[in-house]
Parts: structure tokens; C-alpha cells; sequence
């Protein structure tokens, strides 16, 4: 809008940067506007006719525009505008002021809200009487003497009321353990008045104080900790249980009136700088489960195999012990068909006579790059 | 309206008067305040103290001469920060600490401290001292645990006695923080750090050796399932046994693995060849 201001005046000739042809005088711009119009220097011709009448102050930019746009007829719409230093109050009937009536229903007003109160369902209120306690008022709609006499002081007393600890401003605060080790926490402590006459006269800030009750115990249960121990649910449960008791006897001991409903941890960690290194502990259980796994399964492979060649030896072996013979023999056979099938055989028919060697044969295979076993036949049994 | 002002002039000025007078001379007493009245320096009553026996409300004192000194009722704290402690073992810790006390006699508060900051600002050194004796006087691990409530009983003690001078009474004392200083607390995160890798290592071969023992356990469970089936009869394992090793060392179906077999006549396997002898 300023800008806008800005280039507008531009428009109408005035320079806002004050380095215009114009006479010095007459250029300075900007919102002051003061000596565009009163003046002695050349008057801006860009202007238009002060048409705005004498008496006035020097126009500022908002004149200028009213002078140019069509608020110039609502300007110019004559003296029985509603404002101004004419405004009378309106008469009663009677020609008597209206004035006094306005001020005994303003005063009236007044003693009817500091006397009549709404009391919402979650609160109550202490009443003092020229600074003396007097009472306190339930829920509903309660009646007091007026301000000067009675004042009342609204409180929400249900409404549960939670601290975090640290707060969000502060980084994070570490706690040392029982093993002297450091573990950064933070917790949420929840709480609402039990007793509100002793929370608003026996203590000067309930929240500080329920904050620093909280610190010091949180500090000591962890003290009695092991830093495992904090880490763990049982621990922190614990911790928490522990925590809201202490809190709840240093406060009773102020007599505070506050109740506290419960403390939760929300984070258990170990401190920035060493978290690597507890990560890496993980990463070790992981590793060694992974170990323990593989070798489980090596272990049933394994089993699982010996199981299976023995259940089929024992399958053999049973019906090898009706025909010894037979078997023994079937089973050579058999095998001997298997081997003999698939490999280059030789047979070296008569004695004395040179074994041939399928030379050619083994070269053939040589150029194949494919190795060639010779064996010696089984010698027999 | 003229009229009245004319007939009742004295009046007037008479409630004026009256009205100023109360306005200088009146005070209200709250709740949580007590009140001690000074008159040229010398306090001549109290009102709403904790053992008086005038509550809080509407009071009158004489206008210039008696001065209202408001002090407060209820709970006030002292703070303590940052304080470096050393322990029984030379070790530092940085404590955070305090106390809560009210003002139970006010005219002695005003006569020796004057305010309820003079009485914080007398304290403060007082609770400083106190605790740095008692937590000196223990180890680090008992700063940190189980002497911590006798400790703080300890201090409460001497700072109650202390504070009974000003007119106070300290109802409790406690350690919001306790933190290693700097240097110590580089060297505990370098300790944590080792304790972790310690204990890293340590599961990583726990968990390497239990993956041993189980190897181990089923070669030796498969060991005793290959004798027993086998022992029965140790000839014939031989035999079949060398059957299945024939077959997979010379049978292998890949052509790769072909062998070349030279046969003599005396094989058993060609005894049927050269017909029956």
C-alpha cells in the first residue's frame, strides 16, 4: 500500500526520491508532504488547484488523493456531518441529560459483574473478603459482594495441568545414575489442585514449584538406578512410580494443595555424544543372533542329513541281513553298471600282451581343456 | 445542587476530611501477607503472623507515623546454582540446589534482615557452606544415592538453626541437579563409550561362540547317529558305503568329469567275462 502511495505520488508529480527538477523546495517528498502545500518555492505544477480551501494544515498525500478522486464530494458534502466539535448528546425527554443515567448504569454494570459469577464445571473459586479468606465457591452460579469488597479468584482445579521437563527452551539435561553413568531424559509431570486455598495462600509459584520438586526427585530416583535400568520399561516404571510419590510428600510437606496425578518418562536415552557406541551394542545382539541363526540351521542341516543316511542304511542293512549274499552282490553290480556306463573303459584282455593306451583319444581331449581321470580299476575285492 | 453545597458546607468538608483520613490509615491485610507496623523505625505490631492472633482483613494504623511493611506469607524459595562441590573423594560435581522457607517471625525478619531478599541474601551463603561441608564430608557415589536424604536432613538442620535468626524457618532443602563439570564429564562419556564397545565385543563373541557350541553339538549328534545305525554291522557299512563313494566319484553323469577305467581281466566285475573258470 505504502509503495503503492509512493508510485501514485510519483504520478502526481512529486518525486519521492527528492531529485527532481523541480525546486528543492517544493520535491521533498515522502509521506510529510508538509511544504507541498504552504510553501514559498514554485508551486509543483503537476499539482492540481488547491482547491482544498485556506485554513487547512499542508496537505498530507491522503488530502491530495481526496482532492483528486471521488471522495471529493463526501469532502465537500458540507458541515452537517456527524462529527466534529458540534455533537451534542441526544436529549432525554424533558430536556434533562442523559448523562447521570450512563454512569449509575455503567456502575450498575460493573456491580453486577464482579458479583455475579459463572464458575465453569472443572473450576472453583476462593473469595476474600477485604483480603481475608472467606469461602469457596463450587461450580455454577455463585453470588460474592461486589469488587472493592469481595474479590474472587477463578481457578480451573479439575484440569490437569502438564510440565514438561526440561523445558523446550533448554537443551537437553543429563542425569547421572547410580552407575555414575549419564542418561539424557526428559519427562512429563501431570498435576492439578487438591486443595486450593492452600495452593493460592501457602505457596508463592505453584509451577516452579512443582517443577524443581520434580527435579529433585527425578534426580534422586534415577541416582538409585543402574543406567540399564532406565532404559528398560520396568525400570522407568519404576522410576515414574517412584518419582510421583517423592513429589507428592516434599509437596504435601509445603502443603501446597497440589496433587500429582502422574509422571511419565517420554525419553530415556543415552547422551548425543555416546550414542554410537550404544547403537553399536544393538548391532552386536543382532550380529550374535545372527550367528546363533545361521548356526541353528548348519545344525539342522546337518542332523537332518545324518538322520537320513542312517534311517537309509538301517532300510538297507535290514534286508541285506535275510540275503547277505545276494545283496552284496546286487549291490556291486549295480554300481559297477553305474561307473562302468559312464566312463572309457580299457580292458586289457590278455597277459604279456602290451596295454594299449586310445592315445588320440586322450589328446582329444587335452585340446578340449577337459582333464581326463585315469584310474586303475578297483582291484577287486 | 447549589443550594445543598451552601447549607451543608461543614458537612461536607467533614467527610472529606473523613474520607481522606480513612484512605491514609486504612490497609487490607491479604491472605498470604503479614503485615508489621513500624513506628519510627521501631516495629510495635504484627498482623497475620503464623502464631498471632490477628488474621488477615480490614486494619487502621496512624496515618505518617505508622509504616506498613508487607512481608509474605507463604512458602518462598532459595535458589542455589552452579555450585561446585567437592566430595570425600576428590571428586567435583556441580549441585544445583533449594530451599524452601517462610517467615514465622516477622518483627525479628524486619529488625535483622529488613526484607525477605535480606533474608535470601543472608541465607544464600549460609546454605552454600552448609552443603558444601555435608556433601564434602561424603564419597561421590553417596553424594549421588542413599546418603543424599540424611545429607539434605543434615543441611535443613543447620540452615533452619541459622535461619531462626532472621526470623525464618527452612522446611525443606533439596538437590534439583547434580552434574559432572566439564572435564570429568568428557572422561565419564569416554568411560560409557568403552563400556558400551566392551560391551559390544562381549556379545559378539558370545554370540560366535554359541554359534560354535551348536555346530559342534549337531556334528556330534549326527556322529552318534551315523555309529549307531552304522556300527551294526561294520563290514557291510564298508561295503556299501565304498558303493556310494564308487558312484559318486566315478558315475558323476557330467561329461566333464569322465574317467578312463583300465580293466584287468582278474576284476572281479569280469570274472563272468572270460566265462566260468
Amino acid at each position: 500500500m505504502r509503495l503503492l502511495d509512493g508510485v501514485r505520488l510519483a504520478m502526481a508529480g512529486k518525486n519521492p526520491w527528492g531529485a527532481g527538477s523541480n525546486d528543492s523546495s517544493g520535491s521533498q517528498g515522502g509521506s510529510s508532504g508538509e511544504n507541498g502545500g504552504k510553501s514559498d518555492g514554485p508551486r509543483n505544477p503537476w499539482l492540481p488547484p488547491a482547491g482544498g480551501g485556506d485554513g487547512r494544515k499542508g496537505p498530507n498525500i491522503e488530502d491530495i488523493f481526496k482532492n483528486r478522486g471521488p471522495e471529493q464530494k463526501r469532502r465537500s458534502g458540507g458541515p452537517g456531518g456527524p462529527r466534529g466539535p458540534n455533537f451534542r448528546m441526544p436529549q432525554r425527554p424533558g430536556g434533562k441529560s442523559w448523562f447521570p443515567v450512563l454512569v449509575v448504569g455503567i456502575l450498575a454494570l460493573a456491580l453486577l459483574a464482579t458479583s455475579v459469577h459463572l464458575i465453569g464445571p472443572q473450576e472453583k473459586a476462593v473469595v476474600k473478603r477485604l483480603g481475608d479468606y472467606s469461602r469457596t465457591m463450587d461450580s455454577g452460579l455463585q453470588l460474592s459482594f461486589p469488587f472493592p469488597i469481595e474479590t474472587v479468584d477463578v481457578e480451573n482445579v479439575e484440569g490437569v495441568r502438564p510440565i514438561r521437563i526440561p523445558g523446550n527452551n533448554s537443551q537437553a539435561k543429563l542425569i547421572l545414575t547410580g552407575d555414575q553413568n549419564l542418561v539424557d531424559l526428559s519427562y512429563i509431570v501431570r498435576w492439578n489442585i487438591k486443595d486450593l486455598e492452600a495452593y493460592k495462600f501457602r505457596i508463592v509459584d505453584p509451577e516452579e514449584t512443582v517443577t524443581e520438586v520434580a527435579e529433585a526427585a527425578m534426580r534422586a530416583a534415577v541416582a538409585e538406578k543402574q543406567l540399564d535400568q532406565t532404559f528398560s520399561g520396568e525400570g522407568r516404571a519404576s522410576i515414574e512410580q517412584d518419582v510421583r510419590a517423592r513429589m507428592q510428600a516434599k509437596l504435601d510437606l509445603y502443603q501446597a494443595g497440589i496433587r500429582v496425578l502422574g509422571v511419565e518418562v517420554e525419553k530415556a536415552d543415552p547422551p548425543g555424544q555416546v550414542v554410537d557406541a550404544f547403537r553399536d551394542v544393538q548391532v552386536a545382539e543382532q550380529n550374535a543372533d545372527a550367528a546363533r541363526n545361521q548356526a541353528q540351521g548348519y545344525a539342522q542341516q546337518v542332523l537332518a542329513q545324518a538322520q537320513g543316511e542312517a534311517e537309509a542304511f538301517d532300510k538297507v542293512y535290514e534286508q541285506y541281513r535275510l540275503a547277505p549274499e545276494v545283496t552284496r552282490q546286487r549291490l556291486y553290480y549295480e554300481t559297477m553298471e553305474r561307473v562302468l556306463s559312464n566312463t572309457d573303459k580299457t580292458i586289457v584282455e590278455a597277459q604279456g600282451v602290451t596295454p594299449y593306451l586310445p592315445l588320440p583319444e586322450i589328446r582329444r581331449r587335452a585340446q578340449q581343456q577337459q582333464p581326463a581321470a585315469t584310474a586303475t580299476a578297483p582291484e577287486g575285492q | 445542587m447549589q443550594r445543598i453545597f451552601e447549607e451543608h458546607r461543614l458537612t461536607l468538608v467533614a467527610i472529606g476530611l473523613l474520607i481522606v483520613g480513612l484512605m491514609l490509615s486504612a490497609y487490607v491485610v491479604p491472605e498470604e501477607e503479614q503485615v508489621v507496623i513500624v513506628r519510627t523505625g521501631e516495629p510495635v505490631g504484627t498482623v497475620n503472623t503464623p502464631d498471632g492472633d490477628t488474621g488477615p482483613g480490614f486494619y487502621l494504623r496512624t496515618p505518617f507515623v505508622d509504616r506498613v511493611v508487607r512481608i509474605e506469607r507463604r512458602l518462598l524459595d532459595l535458589e542455589m546454582t552452579n555450585e561446585e562441590v567437592l566430595s570425600n573423594d576428590q571428586q567435583r560435581l556441580l549441585v544445583d540446589a533449594f530451599a524452601r522457607f517462610r517467615i514465622t517471625d516477622p518483627v525479628r525478619m524486619v529488625e535483622r534482615a529488613g526484607s525477605t531478599d535480606g533474608v535470601r541474601s543472608a541465607l544464600e551463603p549460609i546454605l552454600n557452606s552448609v552443603l558444601r561441608q555435608e556433601l564434602g564430608r561424603r564419597t561421590f557415589q553417596a553424594m549421588l544415592t542413599a546418603e543424599r536424604g540424611s545429607a539434605l536432613d543434615n543441611v535443613r538442620r543447620n540452615l533452619d538453626r541459622q535461619a531462626r535468626q532472621y526470623g525464618a524457618e527452612v522446611v525443606d532443602v533439596q538437590i534439583t541437579r547434580t552434574d559432572l563439570p566439564e572435564a570429568p564429564l568428557q572422561s565419564a562419556f569416554a568411560r560409557m563409550e568403552s563400556d558400551r564397545q566392551r560391551e559390544a565385543r562381549t556379545i559378539r563373541a558370545q554370540g560366535g561362540r554359541d554359534a560354535r557350541i551348536i555346530r559342534a553339538e549337531a556334528d556330534a549328534e549326527a556322529a552318534r547317529i551315523y555309529a549307531e545305525s552304522f556300527g551294526k554291522d561294520a563290514n557291510f557299512y564298508d561295503f556299501y558305503r565304498a558303493m556310494q563313494s564308487y558312484d559318486a566319484t566315478f558315475a558323476a553323469e557330467n561329461g566333464d568329469a569322465a574317467s578312463s577305467i583300465i580293466l584287468s581281466p582278474d576284476n572281479e566285475y569280469l570274472q563272468q567275462f572270460r566265462g566260468r573258470r
